[in-house]
């Protein structure tokens, strides 16, 4: 396993409020050049998920229990410079702002040869060389000369490439894609994950990655997690949890993408909207959308039994058309 | 039928970077020669990806922006000039939904408030911002509430009461799903299809999402660095699309079915600086069809099935 995340929780504290919990018991598992995606729409806790394991929450936020396990090592029993050291070594992370990532002053090739160095330790020569080799690698056209210019120079997508150079320099046995294709254009999305499905071949990688787009995790998970409101509500392998999904919500999810062949039909929506994180329901946080839900759902948090986190899993109902008036609760 | 909504030649140009003392500023065509109409009831996608032109476009046919050349004429007339009482009569009829309803609307204001000002500016009976209210989904209680108490798909459906409320009978829809979550998202796309069907609005639809876009629309437009490129009713999106830009735009399209994979990734590279288009066809550069002609000379749409038209050279040899 590259990964293992054992029912980790994340804590915010409030001032004067009660403390909030945006990741709630959440268990992954990635093996090498696999890629897992994680699932859900805004709020869900799928980006502070990916901040715990990059150790980069925010300051009041804290993982309250659970352990992180990279590489086979808990960071847990560590302290935290080594932690840090060994996450820099092992893992790496692409963000959707890639523009807003890498520094405005300093040159695209002095950014990346500067990770090499981090990483590998390698001469300040040795590391400018790696550095216009990765930048070749992820397809920028003529890297010895790109090398030299400024991130305001290249457009979003030469900026998400560069990103990319910079998470792989050193070989990190783990990616996390946080939305990292998502502010670029469709045709250069394609290209974008194309690269790092190659590169995740290449070089073994896992690859974490967190996406609302359920079209993208059909074409390039091998497993998913769906998360809703700060749990992961079902886990599976893709092609079974697009063939038979279990849990209501995922069900809903994939009602509710156009289709692409089909007549235009009405869509399915799910009513409601996500409840807030300091405000959510007792008993499981889907009920108050869920057409499913009966007394326990709203009394009993379900357990995960199998990657499932439902009271009344079961096959696709066909949901009656939505009153539009029955959107709030 | 005679059109609602027809647009002929439409161009418009920004300065692009600071003039100099003897050099003039560089132009930036952001829409260049589009011409396209919409039928009473009838909805018209214009999809695209960032750079292409379609926000501009939207705003040319509201007439927030004046255009550099050519003539839009709406239900038999031309579009009057911007902030005169002739336009402001006419934009009764034509609204604008867009993309950030959070911006579109006053933080100091109840929504219910906001929705009868629109009418009170165009001398109608603020008593009927309840009844739009209630048409587009959103229960009484909530015409009280402050935009920060509500969420980003409850604010949409706001923003579409508010152009509704006025009885247009052409809305602008620019990106209006594109901020949603999926399962917002469909609730607004439904309740866009729902108030066209009862009450014959036209709709003019631009995104950047081709999902989205060929749900919705009976046309469909598609535009690449300022000027349509391929134009025909949807079924032919979903069948046989003509310009090797749209197929590969169509072909980047994540299908959500693991049963699909490993399609071809269109590698067509990264899209040029809309500000210095490339000479010829635009799309040139990434074509995998270019030949010496397309670099330079202008393709014009032609009519290759009935009312499907495409600006390319080569469709006859690459079909």
């Amino acid at each position: 396993m590259v990964l293992s995340v054992n029912d980790v929780t994340v804590t915010i504290d409030r001032p004067r409020r009660t403390a909030v919990h945006p990741v709630r018991g959440v268990s992954l598992s990635l093996k090498a050049g696999e890629t897992l995606a994680l699932v859900g729409e805004s709020g869900c806790g799928k980006s502070m998920t990916c901040l715990a394991l990059a150790g980069l929450l925010p300051n009041r936020a804290a993982i309250a229990s659970g352990t992180l396990v990279l590489d086979g090592t808990d960071l847990g029993t560590l302290s935290p410079r080594d932690a840090r050291d060994l996450r820099r070594r092992k893992m790496a992370s692409v963000f959707q702002d890639a523009t807003g990532g890498l520094n405005p002053v300093r040159s695209i090739g002095w950014q990346v040869a500067q990770a090499v160095r981090m990483r590998g330790g390698a001469t300040r020569h040795a590391a400018q060389q790696e550095a216009v080799r990765l930048l070749g690698r992820v397809g920028l056209p003529d890297p010895e000369r790109r090398a030299r210019e400024f991130p305001h120079q290249f457009s979003g997508g030469m900026n998400q490439r560069a990103m990319i150079a910079l998470a792989i320099a050193g070989n990190p046995k783990l990616l996390i894609a946080d939305e990292a294709t998502t502010a670029l254009d469709v045709t250069l999305q394609a290209q974008i994950l194309e690269l790092i499905a190659d590169l995740r071949r290449a070089l073994g990688m896992g690859v974490l990655f967190v996406t609302h787009d359920l079209g993208l995790v059909a074409q390039h998970a091998d497993s998913v997690a769906v998360m809703y409101a700060g749990r992961i509500v079902e886990r599976a392998s893709t092609d079974s949890l697009f063939a038979n999904p279990r849990h209501p919500y995922t069900q809903g999810l994939l009602a509710a993408l156009p289709d692409a062949m089909g007549a235009s039909a009405r869509l399915a929506s799910i009513d409601g909207t996500v409840p807030p994180i300091d405000a959510l329901p007792a008993g499981c946080a889907f009920a108050p959308r869920c057409v499913r839900a009966s007394a326990i759902c709203t009394s009993t948090v379900p357990d995960t039994v199998r990657g499932l986190a439902c009271h009344h899993p079961g096959p696709r109902v066909r949901p009656a058309v939505p009153a539009m008036q029955k959107e709030y609760s | 039928m005679t059109a609602l909504l027809r647009a002929t030649g439409l161009r418009k140009s920004y300065a692009t970077g600071r003039a100099g003392l003897f050099r003039p500023s560089a132009r930036f065509n952001a829409v260049d020669g589009v011409t396209l109409h919409i039928k009473p009831g009838e909805t018209l996608g214009v999809v695209g990806e960032s750079g292409c032109g379609k926000s501009t476009l939207s705003r040319l046919v509201l007439g927030l922006a004046q255009a550099d050349a050519g003539e839009i004429l709406f239900d038999g007339a031309p579009l009057p000039r911007a902030d005169t009482d002739d336009w402001r009569r006419m934009r009764i009829r034509m609204q604008l939904v867009h993309q950030n309803a959070a911006g579109a609307l006053d933080p100091r204001l109840p929504v219910r408030a906001q929705v009868e000002e629109a009418l009170r500016i165009h001398k109608r009976a603020p008593e009927r911002a309840a009844r739009a209210l209630s048409d587009v989904g959103l229960p009484p209680a909530m015409a009280a509430r402050y935009p920060h108490e509500m969420s980003g798909g409850q604010l949409q459906r706001v923003v579409i009461a508010r152009a509704l409320a006025l009885d247009p009978d052409l809305l602008v829809l620019d990106e209006p799903v594109s901020a949603l979550d999926v399962s917002i998202q469909a609730q607004i796309v439904n309740l866009i299809r729902d108030l066209q069907a009862a009450r014959g609005l036209a709709y003019l639809f631009v995104s950047h999402d081709v999902a989205v876009v060929r749900h919705v629309a009976d046309r469909i437009a598609v535009m690449y660095l300022g000027r349509v490129v391929e134009e025909g009713p949807t079924a032919a999106f979903r069948t046989g699309a003509l310009h090797p830009y749209t197929r590969a735009l169509l072909d980047a399209v994540p299908v959500p079915d693991p049963g699909c994979r490993g399609g071809a990734v269109p590698r067509i590279g990264d899209p040029p600086n809309p500000a210095a288009p490339p000479p010829g066809c635009r799309f040139h550069p990434r074509c995998p069809f270019a030949v010496h002609r397309c670099r330079a000379e202008p393709p014009v749409l032609r009519e290759f099935a009935a009312r499907h038209h495409a600006a390319c050279h080569r469709i006859e040899e690459i079909a």
